[in-house]
Parts: structure tokens; sequence; C-alpha cells
């Protein structure tokens, strides 16, 4: 129960994201959901039954529901489409490509479940190539949320803004970043602990492990930068110049380390400002394990983390 | 009846035939086969049975016109240029270099396309989407999607057809232009979509069956006031139509004519 969740001091961004689809449908009746029998796991009951005719329920059918979702932006609604991200993005990849960013519609996509969510489900269930599927989409903005208070920020931004969105959410509990006077800025990296000696690039889940991963190398005297680069597209790239900056970088995302944010900061640096990038994640297909095994075993932990800044720091000193 | 529609009809998909396939002869490129099965479809559409504002594209209240079959753009950007949609002239860009008339159509290039199609089984899930905002805002709008037959073998067209059985879209009217052959073969030969109109019926459409070529015929199916189930008229047509030697020819799927092919269909399209 939430309560349990929140005791604990960890919020599953679900209940962020529900709770501010409740609010922005109540004010605008433009905005609706769209699902593909996947009202339970995107938490969207308390929505259906507040909105039964603004929720539409297409079934088992994720080709047919993000065309679907194209077809009420174009009757002017503000259709979220909400769905585990792993058939959103893979089984839907033309629909996505075609229908929402090719022809701009004003769709929200919504992957529930991101990243290894579904960790003993196994890789057809695992949503780590997502990133790597729609970065090359221009036009469609990524976001991924690094816990609930961004979630609700970019759920409100994604309502209000005109065009294609994709929104990565994750059904791990996380606590909140504790940074204080928060502004959630589409597009723009936010520093979550301030360092020279090397900078660390997260979103999602990764980024509260990339803040004690800082903490842990502050203890042995390395300043590290910690960023949290929600935005995968647009990429911000004056914050990689600046990372570039202290001459070591890391990134850590809970996806495929092919093609994701390190795969966009190894591209855009190799092209601009060559800098040693080590990337935490995942490298491709992953054997059968619980979530907390495969983070500890592809370095997704504090101690991995760490591990990986100094691995950048050694290449840059050679 | 003084103002029979049907002459302006006829007249307008003579010219769609005659200055599609010049666009298609001097771009030496598209897909006139597909273009002119659909001809008198969309000369119906537009001239006897939307209701729509080329002037307001956007006009919320606008019945929808979605070419699924995206490949046939000549036959679309004809008809849209002679609905009013933009002028005649950028009918001469044809697949340029950065063209407004790409091969296939781009609603963010062209006043009137009401949404990117191309890859096939795409405009159906699209129209039902449309549809859907119509049915839960109570507008009056009428939402109708043109398909190829061949097309009919992706499966997301089943998808969509199965939401708009289910939720018993009554706006929605999908059109096949059923000419029977797909970009290689026969449809049957290739993967069977006969009985179509029992496959539709099982998914919860009214289905008409009509002559593709026959305006008055299309023009009572498609102007009929919407009934209590989403509909399905299945347009038998002939690739090719109104060139002896491009009827019934897979090849002129995407065939583009040489000089003297596009003489003689000048002379047959009178």
């Amino acid at each position: 129960m939430a309560h349990a969740v929140e005791t604990a001091g960890l919020y599953d961004c679900r209940d962020a994201w529900v709770k501010t689809m409740m609010a922005l449908a109540e004010v605008d009746d433009r905005i609706v959901t769209v699902v593909n029998d996947s009202i339970g796991s995107s938490k969207l009951g308390a929505f259906q039954a507040r909105f039964p005719d603004r929720t539409i329920n297409v079934g088992i059918a994720e080709q047919c529901m993000v065309g679907v979702g194209a077809g009420l932006a174009n009757g002017g609604r503000i259709p979220f489409v909400s769905a585990a991200s792993c058939f959103l993005t893979g089984r839907a990849l033309e629909q996505v490509k075609a229908d929402v960013a090719y022809a701009d519609f004003n769709v929200k996509l919504i992957g529930q479940s991101s990243g290894i969510a579904y960790a003993e489900l196994g890789p057809t269930h695992h949503s780590i190539e997502d990133f790597a599927w729609l970065r090359p989409l221009t036009n469609l903005t990524v976001i991924c949320p690094a816990d609930a208070w961004e979630t609700a920020e970019a759920v409100t931004w994604a309502a209000a803004h005109e065009g294609p969105v994709y929104i990565r959410l994750s059904r791990m509990p996380v606590p909140l970043l504790d940074i204080p006077n928060r502004v959630f800025r589409p597009g723009k990296a936010e520093t979550v602990r301030e360092g020279q000696d090397v900078a660390i690039l997260a979103c999602g889940t990764t980024v509260h492990l990339a803040a004690a991963a800082a903490d842990l190398l502050k203890a042995v005297g390395i300043a590290a930068r910690v960023l949290n680069f929600s935005t995968i597209n647009p990429l911000d790239e004056a914050a990689i110049d600046a990372a570039a900056e202290t001459g070591a970088i890391v990134t850590v995302e809970e996806a495929g380390i092919r093609g994701g944010l390190g795969g966009a900061v190894a591209e855009y640096t190799a092209s601009n400002r060559p800098v040693p990038v080590e990337r935490v994640g995942f490298p491709g297909f992953l054997p059968t394990g619980s979530l907390e095994y495969l983070f500890k075993e592809h370095g997704l932990t504090a101690e991995g983390i760490a591990a990986a800044a100094r691995r950048s720091m050694m290449r840059a000193a050679r | 009846m003084t103002n029979d529609p049907i002459p302006n009809i006829k007249a307008k998909a003579l010219w769609m035939r005659r200055r599609s396939f010049q666009m298609v002869y001097e771009a030496q490129l598209g897909h006139p086969g597909g273009d002119f099965s659909a001809t008198d479809i969309l000369a119906t559409l537009y001239f006897g049975v939307l209701n729509f504002d080329p002037a307001q594209p956007n006009w919320p209240e606008r019945d929808r016109f979605i070419m699924s079959k995206g490949h046939a753009s000549g036959s679309l950007y004809t008809v849209l240029s002679a609905a009013g949609y933009f002028p005649e002239d950028w009918l001469s860009t044809y697949m340029g270099n950065k063209s407004r008339l790409n091969g296939h159509p781009n609603r963010n290039y062209l006043p009137g396309v009401e949404t990117n199609t191309g890859p096939l089984g795409h405009g159906m899930p699209v129209a039902v989407g449309i549809a859907i905002a119509g049915q839960i805002t109570g507008a009056t709008y009428r939402t109708f999607v043109l398909t190829g037959d061949g097309e009919l073998q992706e499966g997301s067209n089943w998808e969509a057809a199965s939401v708009a059985g289910h939720r018993k879209l009554n706006h929605l009217t999908l059109i096949v232009d059923r000419n029977r052959l797909q970009q290689g073969a026969g449809t049957e030969e290739t993967n069977t979509l006969d009985p179509l109109d029992d496959r539709f019926r099982a998914f919860g459409f009214e289905v008409f069956m009509v002559d593709g070529h026959d305006h008055a015929a299309l023009l009572a199916v498609l102007s009929a006031p919407p009934g209590e189930k989403p509909r399905a008229v299945i347009a038998n047509t002939t690739k090719g139509k109104g060139v002896s030697f491009m009827e019934h020819q897979a090849k002129w799927h995407h065939g583009v004519p040489n000089a003297a092919q596009f003489a003689q269909a000048m002379e047959e399209l009178v």
C-alpha cells in the first residue's frame, strides 16, 4: 500500500502520475487516456472511475492503441497513451515513428514499468532498448523522471506542451531527490551534486544511486558532479560541455548502454569534446534474475557507479 | 435533379486521372495503378459527400478523410487541389526536391492531409481514434478511411476494426479499394482476403458492396446517413482503370510511363 511506501521514504512514481492526471483531467476535458488492457499496471483505476468516457481501452492491441492516440489528437483531444513501455515502444514502434513523431501529433506516450521493472519475466518484458529506438525521432521529447516530484512536473508540462512526448516511468519505488527549490526545466540537466573531478550523468531510477556514489567518492576526496539528465531528447549539450570540463564522464541508466543516455553522451562528446565516457547500464539481453541482482551485477549501485567514476578518471589521466 | 453532383464528379475524376498521370510521367515516379483504382472513390467523396472548407483545413467539425493507401498520392493530391486546398501548380512539383508533395502524404506539408500515411495499416487505427474523439464529444462529423485491399493483410487494420465494431463507431466508414491486385500478384493468390464482406460483418460492421467506378452507386452508399454500426464499403475496382494497357496489371502498381505510353493514355482519358 502507498502508506508503507511512504513510511519507507520511497515513492512509486506511478502514484504521482495518476494523481497528476486526475488533477489535470478535472480542469481540461480534452485530456483522455488510451490503454491496452493496462489500467491496473498504469494505476489508472481511479481515473477510469472518475472519467469512464475518457478512458479508452482498446484491448491488447498496441499498434492500434498508438494510432488511436494520433486520431484522438486529430480530433482535438490530448491523449495520454499509457502501456508497459516494452510493448508501447517495441510492438508499436512504427506507429510511434509515423503516426506520432513524423505526423507531429500532440500525443503523450507514457511508458510504464520501464527498464527492468519486470526483472524475472525476462528480456521480452524488459524495456531497455526504448531510448535507442526513440531518441532518433528528433521531435519526440523523451523524459525519464528521477522521482515522484519530477514525474508530476513532467506530466503537467507534457499536458501543456503542444507536441509529441514520451515519458518513461518505473514501478520501482525511489526516494525524492534532496534538492532545494527545484524547478522542472525540460531539456535541461538538473544539478544534484556539485563537483569538478568527475561528472556523473544519470536518469530515472539511477539518479539517487549516482548521488549516493558521489557521497562515497567525497569521503575519499573526489568531488563528483551529479546531473539528473531526465531529458534524453533533446540533449542538454551545454551541460555535457560543462561536464566534459571535469575531464571524465560517467553515464548511468536503467537501460541499454547502446544508444541510450550513454550512447547519446558518447556521440556528442566524440564529435565535439572527446573525453572518457564510462557507460553504466545493461549490455544486452539479461539473464534471469531479480531487479536487485541485475542492478548489482551491472554496477547500478552506489559502489558500482563510484568504481565507474574512478575508471573514467583513470582513463583521463593516461 | 437540379443539383445533380454526378456530372461534376465525373469531370473531376477524368481531370484527376489525366493530371495525376502527368505528375507520374514528369516525376517518373509514383503508383499510377493504385491512383486510378481510387480516383472515382476520391472524386465522389470530395465532390459529393464530405463536409469541408478548404479555407479552414482544421475546422473541428469537418468530415475527415484518411488516405491509408498513402502510396496512391497522385489521386489524393489531385483531389485536394481540385477541392481548393492548394493551387494546381503545386502538383507540378510532385516528388521534386523539397516539394510539399512527398511520395507519401504528410499533413505538415499540405493542408487537407489528415495524417501521415505510407506504411500500410496505419490509416484505420488513426481513423478509429478520430471517430472515438467524435463519439466522446458528441460531434457530428464523419470519418472516412480508404485502404487498399492487399493492405488488409496488415494486422493493425483488424485490431482497429475490432475496436470500431466493439464501440459501434457508426460515424466511421471504411472503404476498401478492392482491385484484387497487390504489388507483386493477386491478393487471393498471395494471402486470401475473401470472403471480405463476411470478415467485416464478423467484426461488427454493416457491409456494402459497390462498383468502385460507378459514381452514382458510390454517392448513394457513401452519403447515406450513419446507421447503428461502423460501415465497410467494399468498392470493387480495377487497378489502372481508364487506360487500356494498365488495367488489371500488377506491374502498373508503381510502373511509370514512357512518352508513347503517356501519349496513348492521354488519348484514352477523354
